[in-house]
């Protein structure tokens, strides 16, 4: 009698073991999941099939109705010439922005992981201390350093003689606006690289050495291609984070003429939801962004998976 | 095992009341007894309008009015749409400016005060005022509260040393800008800024535009006609020919102008003295207040730019208490003076403002008919109607004026009002408004 009731148990605790366990300890993650992920896009998606109509002057109580659009407001997306434009000038953004940054990474992650270097550890930290301001924060300072009336760097040109341009100008916006993402952006790239710099084995470099391996050849030849994943995993957040640039021209915006209230996709989907109080169309296009995000990533992935992650299988 | 399984559970229920208390932010109303003391919530960005509140709290114990500090009038209607839509959470009264008005009628958020006391109150504003809160029609959706009749601020000490005196028309506007210009290269008279709207909507109501109208049930889009043609055509050629800046206001560099020098004149409105002495206190009793220049010398107008109405929200369960705190707050002599003292304000009552204004603000010490200038001024502003999409239209006038200042073309100038003209009407349109 009391044998059976111990199996029972020990089967009743058993059971629990097994399936309910993993769910009760998964729950928080699920909830968080859906509350602030899943939820989220779902009533955007909601969102972006609806629109607002009026009757009348549109004043006073039940002159508003939020009727379903269908794909109207995704066809208004794509056709909408302004979202392709702000498309474009990301685009040269990015390609100013991305090698110039990774590069910029991968030069300090390989000099720091160099033999030769000196007071490494605080070059490290030097290099990665703008990562820790909030871009709209970078962007002011660097806003002031721009302005040619406010700015030291335009007094000291002065001094020289020298007739610098203006930084904030329609022609030089775009990198005016990269410069403020490489400073603070390099810091971050070149700590995942060094860190899976560090995690190579010292043994190969010691047998490169004895094969009459130079520094630089060992960088070229052995260390890059090691990281390749890490360059990749780099390059594609660089991309992304491209596509979703915000902050910067943002804070820039009212200290000259040359950025438009939808310069970037992020900052056309603001003015629509905020100061055109059209939530709706925003949710469309921000629907679409995330999509062609998806799509340049995958596809990014897709090009360079064989070559940086082949040899790992 | 048992262990990790409560662990979870809690952690479950962690996650849950995080979620849950981001849902109940409700209010509770009070029942609708007369005889029970009432609680008014009023949200506000006014500085200083606690302080206010409080002589009104002392003196009626009855009704008690909490004052919510805002950021400021854009994230506060933002945050008011945002409690409109979601059924609770507005608060009863609200500092609501003229132009956001419509906006916010518009989503119902806003109580029709026409059947309540605070038509009363007509009397103590002028009509150009009352105009706004009234939107033209029958209704009432606020109580005016501060107003901000455009003046000419210049530097009086550069002025006397060119030996160029005040200008009264806008030609003669032009002529000093310059004559100013080709004195020093460097220094310019003002600047044409892409970046305030509603700076130009008050020069473009000066010249006697009123940008939206109604007629009957549709709605008009009046900007890309004469009046506004007008100020875009007089700027565009003072940009064109370099005597005018092409920067925006409220940068830093504009700032360090205003300080140094570089820039010897705002075409600004009655509160510009706290402006100016916080971005150029080194020139402190330089400057000088005269009204606009004019298009019709023999008949003086005026804009505005900025001023502002307490609005009872549709949500709030006590309008005629709210009423009653409106209408003492802004008409009733005492609070009208505290509002000027403590908060800064200009207000909107003629008669109280006379009272309470009788010393020049401390930047202007130098010219003690400072409140002299702008009582006179204040009533020359021209009627204006604001239509429900103003936001879209000063976005429009963001980038569409920056492009145009950018190339410093009178005839983009031009440009830009027909783009901003299309754009509103576009918006209008696309959400079903019916537009003439």
């Amino acid at each position: 009698m009391i044998e059976t009731q111990g199996a029972g148990m020990r089967r009743r605790v058993s059971f629990r073991t097994r399936v309910l366990t993993p769910y009760a300890m998964l729950a928080p993650g699920i909830v968080l999941f859906v509350a602030f992920m899943a939820a989220p896009i779902v009533y955007t998606v909601i969102l972006s099939l609806q629109k607002r109509t009026v009757t009348g002057l549109g004043l006073g109580a039940n002159s508003h109705k939020t009727v379903f659009a269908g794909f109207s407001n995704y066809v208004a997306s794509f056709t909408d010439p302004e979202l392709l434009g702000s498309v474009l000038r990301v685009l040269l953004y990015g390609v100013i922005l991305i090698p110039t940054m990774l590069g910029l990474a991968l030069l300090f992650a390989l000099l720091l992981d160099s033999r030769r270097t000196r007071a490494g550890g605080f070059s490290r930290t030097a290099i990665f201390l703008p990562y820790a301001v909030p871009a709209v924060i970078s962007s002011l300072l660097w806003g002031f350093l721009y302005l040619p009336d406010v700015s030291p760097f335009y007094d000291l040109a002065d001094a020289l003689g020298i007739n610098a341009p203006e930084l904030l100008s329609p022609s030089l916006v775009t990198f005016a606006i990269a410069n403020i993402a490489l400073w603070g952006g390099v810091g971050f790239n070149m700590i995942v690289m060094y860190t899976s710099l560090k995690a190579v084995p010292s043994e190969i470099y010691e047998a490169a050495k004895l094969d009459g391996c130079s520094e630089v050849q060992i960088a070229w030849r052995i260390k890059i291609p090691i990281i390749a994943p890490a360059l990749v995993m780099t390059a594609l957040f660089s991309m992304i984070a491209t596509l979703q640039v915000f902050a910067e021209p943002t804070t820039l915006r009212p200290l000259s003429n040359s950025l438009s209230t939808s310069w970037s996709p992020l900052m056309l989907v603001y003015r629509d939801a905020f100061t055109r109080n059209d939530i709706y169309s925003a949710a469309a296009t921000s629907v679409v962004i995330a999509l062609g995000t998806f799509i340049i990533s995958f596809l990014f992935l897709r090009v360079v998976q064989k070559r940086a992650f082949g040899q790992e299988d | 095992m048992r262990r990790s399984l409560r662990t979870a559970a809690v952690a479950t229920a962690a996650a849950a009341a995080l979620l849950m208390t981001g849902c109940s932010a409700g209010t509770s109303h009070d029942s609708g007894d007369t005889n029970q003391k009432v609680n008014l919530t009023y949200w506000a960005w006014a500085p200083n309008l606690d302080k206010v509140v409080d002589i009104w709290n002392k003196s009626h114990p009855n009704i008690h009015v909490t004052v919510n500090k805002q950021d400021g009038g854009d994230p506060a209607v933002t945050k008011l749409l945002t409690a409109i839509k979601a059924g609770s959470g507005a608060p009863d009264l609200m500092q609501v400016e003229y132009q956001k008005l419509p906006t916010l009628v518009a989503a119902d958020a806003l109580a029709d005060l026409s059947k309540t006391d605070a038509v009363k109150t007509k009397s103590h504003f002028s009509d150009g005022v009352w105009s706004s809160v009234t939107l033209g029609g029958d209704a009432l959706y606020a109580i005016p509260q501060d107003t901000g009749p455009m003046m000419f601020f210049y530097r009086a000490d550069v002025f006397d040393k060119l030996g160029l005196s005040v200008p009264s028309t806008w030609d003669e506007y032009a002529a000093d800008a310059r004559a100013i210009h080709e004195a020093d290269p460097s220094v310019y008279l003002g600047t044409f800024s892409s970046n305030d709207a509603g700076w130009f909507t008050g020069l473009s109501q000066q010249a006697g535009a009123s940008w939206w109208g109604i007629d009957g049930d549709a709605w008009s889009v009046d900007i890309d006609k004469a009046p506004t043609q007008k100020v875009a055509k007089y700027w565009g050629g003072l940009v064109q020919e370099g005597v005018i800046n092409n920067k925006p206001m409220y940068t830093p560099e504009w700032n360090t102008a205003l300080n140094t020098g570089k820039e010897v004149g705002w075409l600004s409105a009655v509160w510009a003295p706290g402006v100016l002495s916080g971005n150029a206190g080194d020139t402190a009793g330089k400057w000088k207040v005269a009204p606009m220049p004019q298009w019709d010398a023999s008949n003086p107008a005026t804009g505005n730019w900025g001023g502002s109405s307490t609005g009872v929200t549709s949500q709030s369960k006590h309008v005629d208490a709210a009423v009653k705190f409106a209408t003492w707050l802004n008409t009733d002599p005492e609070a009208v003076k505290a509002l000027v003292t403590t908060a800064g304000i200009y207000p909107a009552d003629n008669a109280a403002a006379k009272q309470a204004l009788s010393k020049a603000p401390d930047f202007f010490s130098n010219q003690p008919d400072f409140y002299d200038v702008a009582a006179k001024v204040a009533k020359t502003v021209n009627p204006f109607t604001y239509g429900p999409n103003v936001n879209v239209a000063y976005s429009a006038y963001n980038d569409d004026f920056a492009k145009a200042a950018q190339s410093k073309q009178q005839s983009a100038f031009l440009d830009a009002v027909t783009q901003m003209q299309k754009t509103t009407t576009a918006d209008l349109k696309k959400s079903g408004f019916t537009v003439k």
